[in-house]
Parts: C-alpha cells; structure tokens; sequence
C-alpha cells in the first residue's frame, strides 16, 4: 500500500523562477480576463433565474446566437482553406510583389474595423461593384447572413495566414523528395506528407480566426443590416441591450456566447494537442 | 534484377558555382560503391543528380543503358537514404514502409494483405520486428535509419542510394550498421552508392571506392587501388596520413639533397616531384647515404605506437614516423631515416 503522499506542485525543473513567473501569470490573468469575466458572470446572475431562462431560450438571443458561431464557424473553415494557399504561396513562390502582398495579408489586423465595415458594405450593398454582380446571378449579400461571413473571413483571414506561414517555411524538403522518390503523385506528397505535418497550426489559425469571428462587432454591423432573426449577431444584441440599460440581460447573452466559445475552444485545443502528439511533439 | 548505373560527363552548377565537372563513373550490377571525399567536393550533389533530385547542366545517368533523363522520379525506382532519414514523422513505421507500396498506381497495388506480409518482411530484415506501431519520434537514430532503409527497400529500387548512411550517428552504433549493411547487400544485391566522407567506412564496406575532390573524381577503384597505387596527391594525402617531401628525380630513383632515398621509381619521369611517406612507412636506420638525417623534435604516444616528429634540413614540415620500440629516441637525437616505400609526384 502506497502511503497518501501530501500534494506537491509539480517540479518544473531544477531552474528557478517557477513561483516568480507563476505569481506574474496569476495576477495578470486575474486582473485583465479573471475578475472582468466574474463580474459578467455575477451581473447575469443578478437577472434573475426566471428572467435568465427568458433571455436566454428567447427566440431573438437563439438565432442570434446560432448566427454568431455559425458565421464564425464558417468563415474559419473558408479562412483555413484560403490562408492555407496563401501561406503557400507566399513561402513556395518568388514573385514580383511578393513582400507587398505578404504585408498586405496584415492590413485586417490594422483597419479599423468599422472602415472595413464600411468599405465591405460599399462593395456589397446591391449597386456596389461586387454586390451588383452577385445581384446579376440572384445572389443578395449586403444584410443578410452571407454578408455577415464575409466581414468575418475578412478579418479572420490574417490569423491562419500567419499561424501556417512559418511552419511551411519551416518544412523539410527532403521529406519530400523523398515521397517523390518513393513513388507518391504530387498531390499525394501534398495531402498525404506535407499537410499533416501543418495541421496543428492549421488548427491554431482556425482557432484563432473562429474566436476573432464570434466576437467580431465593428466590421459586421453595417454590412449584416441587422435584421432581427435574419441577420443579427449576437455582440449586437448584447449593446442593444445595453442601450436599452437592461444591463443584466446583456451580461446573459455574455455569459451564453462565453460559456459557448470555452467549450469550443477547450474542444479545438484537445484536438490540437492530440494532433501534436501524433507529430511526435511532446 | 540488380542493374547496372552509367554516369557519363555529369556537370552540375550551383548559382555559376561549378559541383559537378564532367564526372564519370560506371557501376557494375551488384556492385557497391562508395563515392568518398571531402565537404563540398560535389559527392552528395552526384548522388542527387544520380537520384534525378538535381539536373544536371550536361551529361547523362543510364540505367541498364537507357537514359534516365526521360524518367520520372517514380519510374526511376531509386531507393534513397536521406542522411537525416526523411521519415514522415506523422505516420507510423508500419505506414512509413507501406508508403512507398500504397502510392502505386491502383492497378500495380498490392493487396492490403500483401503490403502486410512484405512490410513485416522488411521489419525483420532490418531487425525492427515489433517496432511497427511505433512512430519515428519514438525510435533512436540507429532505428530511424534502418526504417528509413526498410522504406526505400520496399519499392524494389533498382538501384540503392545512401546519403551519408551513418553520419548522424554516434561511432558505436556506426560501426555496428557498417557491418549490417554489408551483410544487407550480400543478400539483397542492390546496385548501391553511398556517399561518405569517413574514408575508413569507405574502404572497409565498398567493393570500388570513388574519390572526389573539387567536382571531379579524382580516382576510382578497389580499396587495395586506391591505398596503394594513388593516382593523384590528394588521393594521396586524403586516405590517411602522409609526409611531404620535396625530391628530385632521375633515372628512376628520388633524390633528396643528393641523397636516392627512394630506388626503384616505376614511373618514367624526372625532374622535381613531391614524396609522399606514409608514417608506417619510415623506419629509423643506421646513417648512410641512402637516409634522410633528422632530428628528432618531439615524441608522443600514438595509439599502440610512438610517434616521432623528425626536423629534416630542407623539408617545409617534420617527417613523422612510427616506432614500436618501448626505448625511443630523446628528443634532439640525431637520427637516420630510411623511406621503405613512397610515391612520388611530379610538382
């Protein structure tokens, strides 16, 4: 029988700075994510159980709710598929204007995302140059759900871009050339040696332009049009409450579109690890 | 069938930087060959342009007399052993060797069945039974290479190339895959390159051995050829350790300040030439007029023998020799030295 052995923190190595660095992180995390999230969580409670109830299974805060991960969830997938050419692009091939294009992919991280609101909405609306094309084949863009995942690929697309770049840069050529030796078809040698090996920052990218999406306000709010049940995100709902100064029925929506994005996130980051077990990475 | 490889006036250039100058090399069916010289001196650039992985500028690879040049990678059937082994990281060893099978063409894949039974086949020709659920971050550097050579065995190369086979491993177990690997290829009888810049790997696996130096070959042929019949100083001085000395011949015989320290010269030259002496091949001897007179420099212990460094008037560097005697001559001794064989170049 093995004697209960007090509970000691594991010893992260024989180096020291773990207290340091672990009293950093936990004020830090406290003060800037912690405590904020905590008085979200105490404000919704303060609605009330029955009020919370009706808030939260209201038809309005369900379709926009089901309109924010939707969208989000979609635009990541398309931001996956495109960034991950890009990247591509970017490390394989020497073009001409190469290093301007590679500094183009940051200008989402740096418009403001009104403007690109704006400009996106100019673009799309039903006599833009895009929209009046899209029109032509029946399509309608500007304020509807399509629209809404447009702004959000927009601003979700630097993130996987950016994740995947440097390991593809990174990528052994001889791994290759030894698939193509080995008898393998380019695309084989893509799809069968190369890709794995970018999944999990494939992964990253997804995840961070997924948890960039959800939350996105500025960029979809001219575009989306907003119309209640159609396309209404769930960050509007949430300041049209405010602006109503029904504070607590804001943080109940908070509170869903935070419960929602732990899980999905915890849900992508056991993916991750699991994926980055399967590399041999510890 | 084992094939036979012919490499006919290979130029190959990096940027205007030439790695390859006219390079030619023919290999028999079977045969093994190691293409040995230093860093940078164009072997593992052959090898690639062998491979098809580099294309050369001129010059041609046959196989069996028909050129490659036309071939894919995939129809070249060339099994390729990276030096830092290339294995698919995200894929079990099972599925590493199976890649090669699985990548076949629909009508020229074997059964699911098949591709086991050949895969544990090569798992226990490489001494990895067991080891195939495991994935490569799992396995030491002496395993990952016998996957990596399991991997490339299991297309049927025609021919099997090895790049620097055992250079990232530690002289233990390089020295253990050494002997594998000639026992390997006795019993698969691949036509087999490796390259490697250990001169005694070199000499002790391969049936020919060729040597590289600046882009070019600079000799090919047995281990005895190359030991003992040189054909060029750096092949000389590359294979092992070898004193310099300035010489003037005629009639057969290299004099040294007046002195025939070496007789009996086959080459028909005269004229000034270099002596190159391997140590073993000095002796210490009583003085007369066919010595070298030194003295003596510094001792030091080397290996099972004593090595002696002899300050020779006239010669650039100390002539080094070894000695079994347990009683060596104190430094500043004044010594004889007789030259028991040498090879003499023209400068």
């Amino acid at each position: 029988m093995s004697e209960a052995r007090p509970f000691r923190w594991r010893e992260p190595s024989i180096l020291p700075g773990f207290g340091l660095a672990f009293g950093v992180l936990a004020a830090g995390l406290s003060v800037l994510i912690l405590i904020p999230l905590a008085a979200l969580v105490l404000k919704a409670a303060s609605a009330g159980p029955a009020d919370i109830v009706a808030i939260a299974t209201a038809p309005r805060t369900i379709a926009a709710l089901r309109l924010s991960f939707g969208a989000a969830f979609v635009a990541a997938l398309v931001n996956a598929v495109f960034g991950l050419l890009i990247a591509w692009v970017l490390v394989r091939y020497r073009f001409p204007g190469r290093r301007f294009v590679d500094a183009a992919v940051d200008l989402p991280f740096a418009l403001p995302t009104a403007v690109a609101g704006i400009a996106l909405t100019a673009l799309w609306a039903g006599n833009g140059w895009l929209g009046s094309l899209a029109a032509s084949f029946g399509v309608k863009v500007a304020y509807t759900p399509l629209g809404v995942m447009i702004a959000l690929i927009f601003v979700g697309l630097p993130f996987v871009v950016r994740s995947v770049q440097p390991v593809l840069a990174d990528a052994q050529r001889d791994v290759e050339e030894a698939s193509a030796l080995l008898g393998a078809t380019r695309w084989r040698t893509v799809f069968c040696v190369i890709l794995p090996n970018v999944l999990p920052a494939l992964l990253t990218g997804f995840t961070l332009a997924f948890a960039r999406a959800i939350g996105e306000y500025g960029s979809v709010i001219f575009i989306a049009g907003n119309v209640p049940m159609v396309s209404e995100i769930a960050p509007l709902l949430i300041v049209i409450r405010l602006e109503q100064f029904d504070y607590a029925g804001a943080a109940v929506v908070g509170v869903l579109m935070l419960a929602a994005s732990l899980v999905l996130l915890l849900l992508i980051n056991a993916l991750q690890a699991w994926s980055r077990r399967r590399l041999g990475y510890v | 069938m084992p094939v036979s490889l012919s490499i006919e006036n290979l130029d190959k250039r990096f940027n205007g930087v030439p790695a390859l100058r006219g390079v030619s090399l023919d290999v028999a069916p079977a045969e093994l060959v190691a293409l040995l010289g230093p860093s940078g001196s164009g072997k593992t650039t052959l090898l690639r342009a062998i491979a098809g992985l580099e294309e050369p500028e001129a010059g041609r690879v046959l196989f069996d007399g028909v050129d490659s040049g036309t071939l894919s990678l995939r129809d070249r059937r060339i099994g390729f052993v990276f030096q830092h082994y290339a294995l698919f990281r995200h894929l079990t060893v099972f599925e590493n060797i199976a890649f090669g099978l699985r990548a076949r063409p629909r009508a020229q894949r074997p059964a699911e069945a098949e591709i086991r039974s050949r895969v544990l086949a090569l798992l226990e020709l490489v001494q990895l039974e067991g080891y195939d659920r495991r994935f490569p971050s799992q396995l030491s550097g002496g395993q990952r290479q016998r996957v990596a050579l399991a991997r490339a065995l299991a297309i049927e190369p025609r021919v099997l190339l090895l790049d620097e086979p055992f250079g990232a491993l530690d002289a233990k177990v390089r020295k253990d895959l050494r002997r594998w690997l000639r026992e390997l290829h006795a019993r698969t009888g691949n036509t087999t390159l490796f390259v490697t810049h250990d001169q005694e790997e070199a000499l002790e696996l391969a049936d020919r051995v060729a040597i590289l130096n600046g882009g070019r070959i600079e000799q090919v042929g047995t281990p005895d050829d190359v030991l003992d019949h040189p054909a060029t100083p750096f092949v000389c001085e590359f294979l092992g350790e070898a004193n310099r000395i300035p010489v003037t011949v005629s009639g057969g015989s290299a004099y040294f300040a007046d002195r025939p320290i070496l007789r009996g010269l086959t080459q028909n030259q005269s004229g000034c030439a270099s002596l190159f002496v391997r140590p073993q091949h000095v002796h210490l001897a009583e003085d007369g007029p066919a010595t070298l007179p030194g003295r003596v420099a510094a001792v030091r212990r080397h290996g099972a023998h004593r090595r002696l460094e002899v300050a020779v008037n006239g010669a650039p560097k100390p002539v080094e020799l070894d000695i079994a005697s347990q009683e060596p001559p104190a430094p500043g001794e004044t010594v004889a030295l007789r030259i028991a064989r040498g090879h003499v170049f023209s400068v």
